[in-house]
């Protein structure tokens, strides 16, 4: 008998499966299925076969039959597994010893928490005594219990949901309209995802930013010359008086971005315009999607092209003409970002400069333009909002960008306008302040949300003014 | 009804032979067997036309038969679109204007065009007639292009309606008003040949009126070829009408004869309203 452990807790096991959640959505697909197939036929019947007889067509009040069986059950689903972990904890803590229950807050959560190891067969930190293991039975039971009435109440629902649907069938019913509604809503829930997620993000650097502000005054932030984002740790430490002047970031920031626009605004603009009005359609076939694999390039890749060949490159040139350049050189960087963000230039120039109507370019044309005068005074003038619409949002694209800088753009604050010495970006920083173990109450860590903020409010403008560019340029020809 | 499509199934290669008489004594633009395809496909099937000085000639016929394309070939506005291939010989004044040799830039200033939707440049009314002149060199003073401007504008009979506004957007006018303005745009430049794709089908009457007004009088110093929808247009203006079927010129002939004794049947079925 000892030989067959395989069948000690066969019920067990079987009970494990029928409670499995996975197991439940299963049934409840199903469930759904059934009830389409329900509701229609409850339709079909009710109009004495006759689709004429029904408001909407049969399958719409399949539809709504699967959504009564549906939807409360889901409701139901998210609620309980939302809440489950927490009432079993509190239950579990109450089952606890006394003593147990009366330490301190710390040491209980240390203990519920090595209680759900156990439970799920990690690691434990501690000594395993008696008064846990019963804890860990304990909570394992009330699992339990909790998914088997969940499972229950879940698929009761959905069964009662799909007969009062069906029950609430009748020819005039405008079960089109209720589906439709619903459909509705479930799209306006999936667009608000990114509204409420947006918001949320803003939130949270908003406030640890406002933490930040309580320990170095806004002032000093935004307009300080000097970045050294030292704290003390111990009161007596030398030299231990951080500095968070943001001002040399941003100026390596915009000098870094110049540099990339510098690069990418004539040559992807120059790019476009030769895609657009002197490639033929062959050739346009072939360059297009090339220029764009140049965005699908990882930025990653692109950092370590810049810190490997293009940095010593320019250095190891500029020492040839007898400069000092740094290996880390704001120049190296700029020039990679540059490349980075052709594409962007390239394919929005593209696009508004083929969204000009052939009609301009026949009317220059025809009056015995050339093509560059075409061009210069009919093309690029109609479609210039559109570019600089193009321009300014790779401006925001290369200033929130931070791979390429962090492998090839220095760490070093310094503030200067010379492109051959190194200097560090505000994205720089951010990942420097947050990478590693890092306490979440120093101001050294909390000046990168405040930085955070500054970046998104600064792209955030950017885009709204660019998108208003564009914008309006789209009116125009309408 | 019957009778209609039997008629039309029953024109065979010989009926689309041209009628009447295709040439003029001293043209300024001679069309030879002038085919046009677009891609595999045929537009213009050997059209042999002279275009006279002094003289305004019509084109009609029904849509699609090819009078954008033909009026295209005269400046090589053809070039342009993909896939146009355009075989035969244009000769203007003696000149082949599709040998390889020749620039298209003083032929295109030679041969002005009007197209059917007006276009007007995103630029000040000013600017958009300037451009021509401009980019050809024409003046070499300010003054000399105000004058140039201004007389252009007052021969398209805008003049008055934008004398206080020129540097306001050409788009912002009326559509009537951007037709006359394109039409200025064009002579502006000074072309002996304007060529013209239906320029009033979008305008009311009035601005009808004032266009077909200055076509007349830019007769005494330009040859013009207007595509036209409308008979009582073409019977107006025109001295010469060609009627096209289907990419063949069908009949050639004066404009009064062509409308009260057209010698060719598909001629009559068109101008009677029994076609097109
Ligand atoms: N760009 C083009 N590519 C391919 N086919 C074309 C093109 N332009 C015109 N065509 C074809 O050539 C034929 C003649 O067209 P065209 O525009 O010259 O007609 P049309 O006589 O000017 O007609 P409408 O009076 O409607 O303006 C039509 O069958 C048309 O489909
Ligand atoms: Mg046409």
């Amino acid at each position: 008998m000892a030989g067959l452990p395989l069948f000690k807790h066969p019920l067990k096991d079987i009970n494990r499966l029928i409670m499995h959640p996975s197991t439940l959505f299963f049934t409840l697909a199903i469930l759904c299925a059934f009830s389409f197939w329900i509701g229609k036929r409850r339709a079909l019947t009710i109009a004495d076969g006759q689709i004429r007889n029904l408001h909407s067509l049969p399958g719409y009040y399949g539809y709504y039959a699967t959504l009564w069986c549906a939807i409360p059950a889901l409701t139901l689903l998210a609620l309980w597994t939302g809440f489950e972990s927490n009432i079993i904890t509190a239950l579990v803590i109450r089952g606890l010893p006394a003593e147990l229950q009366h330490l301190p807050a710390d040491h209980l959560n240390l203990m519920v928490n090595d209680i759900r190891n156990l439970v799920s067969g990690n690691i434990v930190s501690g000594e395993i005594d008696p008064a846990m293991r019963a804890a860990a039975d304990h909570y394992q039971n009330l699992r339990q219990i909790s998914q088997a009435a969940l499972a229950v109440v879940a698929l009761t629902l959905s069964i009662l949901g799909t007969l009062l649907a069906c029950r609430r069938i009748h020819k005039a019913q405008r079960a089109r309209n209720g589906v439709e509604r619903a459909i509705m809503l479930f799209l306006i829930g999936s667009s608000s995802i990114a509204i409420f997620t947006t918001i949320g993000i803003v939130l949270s650097v908003l406030f640890e930013a406002i933490r930040f502000f309580q320990a170095v005054p806004v002032g000093d932030f935004l307009f300080g010359l000097k970045w050294s984002p030292q704290m003390a740790i111990r009161e007596d430490q030398v030299g231990s008086s951080g500095a968070f002047g943001a001002i040399p970031l941003f100026a390596g920031t915009l000098l870094i971005s110049f540099i990339a626009m510098l690069v990418a605004a004539p040559v992807g603009l120059m790019a476009a315009i030769y895609l657009s009005e002197y490639a033929s359609k062959k050739m346009r076939s072939i360059t297009k999607p090339l220029l764009e694999i140049l965005a699908g390039i990882p930025t990653v890749v692109y950092g370590f092209f810049a810190a490997l060949v293009v940095a010593p490159f320019i250095r190891d040139s500029g020492s040839l003409l007898g400069l000092d350049v740094s290996s880390e050189s704001a120049l190296a960087a700029g020039l990679v970002m540059g490349v980075m963000i052709i594409p962007f230039v390239s394919s929005l120039s593209d696009d508004v400069i083929n969204a000009v109507p052939q009609a301009m370019r026949d009317g220059s044309y025809g009056l015995g333009a050339t093509r560059s005068e075409t061009i210069c005074q009919v093309i690029i003038p109609a479609a210039l909002p559109g570019i600089v619409g193009g321009l300014l949002l790779a401006v925001s694209r290369a200033i929130g960008e931070t791979m390429i800088v962090v492998m090839a753009a220095g760490l070093s604050a310094n503030l200067t306008a010379n492109p051959l010495q190194a200097v560090t970006t505000v994205t720089v920083q951010m990942v420097t302040l947050l990478v590693g173990d890092q306490e979440f109450d120093s101001p050294k860590t909390l000046a990168a949300f405040a930085l955070g903020l500054m970046l998104f409010a600064t792209t955030l403008i950017l885009n709204m003014v660019a998108l208003y560019v564009v914008r309006k340029y789209r009116e125009q020809y309408e | 009804m019957q009778t209609l499509i039997k008629q039309q199934s029953t024109i065979g290669a010989a009926d689309r032979r041209t009628v009447g008489r295709v040439t003029v004594e001293n043209p300024r633009i001679r069309c030879r067997n002038v085919h046009v395809y677009y891609g595999e496909k045929r537009a213009i099937n050997g059209v042999t036309l002279d275009i006279g000085r002094n003289e305004v000639i019509a084109m009609i016929g029904p849509s699609g038969c090819g009078k954008s394309t033909f009026l295209r070939c005269l400046n090589r506005m053809n070039d342009a679109i993909d896939g146009c291939r355009v075989t035969g010989d244009i000769l203007l004044d003696g000149q082949d204007i599709y040998d390889k040799r020749l620039d298209v830039v003083p032929l295109r200033a030679q041969v002005g065009i009007v197209f059917q939707k007006p276009n007007p440049f995103p630029k000040s009314i000013y600017e958009n007639v300037a451009y021509g002149p401009r980019i050809h060199g024409l003046t070499s003073t300010r003054s000399e292009l105000d004058e140039v401007v201004e007389l252009s504008l007052q021969k398209a009979g805008l003049w008055d309606e934008v004398k206080d506004r020129l540097n306001q957007p050409g788009t912002g006018l009326s559509g009537g008003q951007q037709q006359r303005l394109c039409i200025a745009r064009t002579i502006a430049v000074g072309p002996e040949v304007i060529l013209m794709d239906e320029p009033c089908s979008a305008l009311d009457p009035i601005a009808t009126a004032r266009v077909e007004a200055l076509i007349d009088e830019l007769r005494e110093h330009y040859s013009i070829v207007i595509v036209t929808h409308s008979m009582q247009q073409a019977a107006r203006l025109s001295q010469r009408t060609a009627y096209f079927h289907l990419g063949d010129l069908i009949e050639v002939g004066m404009t009064n004869q062509i409308f009260t004794n057209p010698r060719h049947r598909l001629t009559e079925d068109y101008i009677t309203g029994r076609f097109g």
